[in-house]
């Protein structure tokens, strides 16, 4: 019977749908994995957004890749016990988003998301903090577009939340 | 009603019905980044309804399509403000304006809630409806202090909305129990909270807020009473789910 970790490391493999730089577990949006007595393994998923679309897509590919390891039953469960937040993003996590070309989100620590953070950005080509906020909705709920003055370039940030 | 469930049916009702009204800027937004906000905020709030729905499911009452696209206006509990039509841009905005930042408060309070299962939603929708309340703020920054013409036309939006706007605090007759149980602070206590962030923001533009006590406030959306604008939304809204409830998606 494999571990826990054997288990969240099969996971790697199960990336975000739309950034396939960052997997599932390094996001943060798998929150626990547990064995089960009957060799089953349930999953614990959190949104980033309420609203996120990708929920099923994301259930779908964990029970796929899962089974594909010869885990006979697998279940998940979408839960906002443990609400996610961006400081969940791992170091490897952010790491994946710069590849992406995605901004990553300024560390909360579990201070007050004011306004000055969310209007925080490090440019992902050029890492200056000379940028500005131009809208806080992109492409995906999770998105904030920013501009860089130095790069005069559009670019996009993972929200901090 | 159960406060617990005409509190929730409250909530709900207010984020579906805006969020669908949102969705209306799709593809008509003045500019692109406008086109997604409002697209984008519909999307949350979409979610946030779904959220809520959830909690009344798991109270018992049906699943969250079934309430979502099967009641008639009178059943919809949302306050009268959401189901406006978008109308022009200036009042969208002040409609997005005024209604977000009630619902921010509202749901920074529902965070403390003595309903766990909705203290728990509400800690994950108030990180997000901050994004929507700077939105707001942006905007409103931006055109109350721009050309003349910007400035009458939000001054315009925002005496037309207002009363609108005040019938979001429209209480139920559960609203003691609501706050003597801990499950919110009350819709008085909230309306407090809304004037003063609301007139911090105004007092940064060259637009002026009424006097409030002066306004007749708009209600009856509590109570099932609407305006002649929410029936044609729901047909809309509900007329793919209603060719087929049963259709797996």
């Amino acid at each position: 019977m494999p571990t826990e970790a054997q288990i969240l490391d099969w996971l790697q493999a199960v990336t975000d749908p739309e950034i396939p730089t960052i997997s599932l577990v390094d996001l943060g949006v798998i929150r626990e994995v547990r064995l089960e007595d009957d060799g089953g393994v349930h999953v614990r998923l959190t949104p980033t957004f309420a609203g996120c679309p990708a929920m099923d897509y994301m259930r779908r590919d964990v029970e796929t890749t899962l089974k594909a390891h010869g885990i006979p039953r697998v279940t998940t469960e979408i839960s906002l016990r443990e609400p996610w937040t961006s400081d969940m993003v791992t170091d490897r996590g952010r790491e994946g988003l710069r590849r992406h070309g995605l901004a990553t989100p300024p560390k909360l620590n579990g201070g007050l998301l004011d306004l000055d953070i969310l209007e925080y950005a490090e440019c992902p080509r050029c890492h200056t903090t000379n940028t500005e906020l131009r809208t806080p909705f992109g492409a995906t709920l999770c998105r904030a577009v920013h501009y860089c003055h130095d790069c005069r370039q559009i670019f996009e940030q993972f929200k901090p939340i | 009603m159960d406060p617990t469930l005409d509190l929730l049916y409250r909530l709900a009702d207010d984020q579906l019905i805006l969020g669908h009204r949102n969705s209306e800027w799709n593809g008509l937004g003045p500019i692109l980044e406008e086109d997604i906000a409002f697209s984008s905020m519909a999307q949350d709030k979409l979610g946030h309804s779904l959220q809520l729905y959830t909690l009344l499911h798991e109270l018992g009452e049906a699943e969250p399509d079934t309430v979502a696209f099967t009641r008639n206006a009178p059943q919809f509990h949302c306050c009268q403000l959401t189901e406006l039509p978008i109308g022009e841009y200036d009042f969208s905005l002040i409609r997005h304006f005024l209604f977000d930042h009630a619902e921010l408060l509202r749901f920074e309070a529902l965070a403390d809630s003595s309903y766990e299962p909705l203290a728990l939603v509400a800690r994950k929708i108030k990180g997000e409806l901050k994004y929507h309340v700077l939105h707001a703020n942006t905007w409103v920054k931006r055109l109350g202090t721009a050309t003349e013409e910007a400035i009458t036309r939000m001054q315009a939006a925002l005496e037309f909305t207002l009363p609108y706007a005040l019938g979001i605090f429209e209480t139920t007759a559960a609203e003691p129990e609501i706050i003597s149980s801990g499950l919110f602070i009350g819709e008085e206590e909230l309306q407090r909270r809304w004037e003063e962030s609301i007139a911090k923001v105004l007092a940064q533009t060259a637009l002026t807020l009424p006097d409030l006590r002066l306004l007749t406030p708009v209600t009856g959306g509590r109570h099932g009473q609407h305006t002649e604008h929410l029936q044609p939304l729901l047909d809309e809204m509900a007329e793919v789910f209603r060719l087929d409830p049963t259709a797996d998606w």
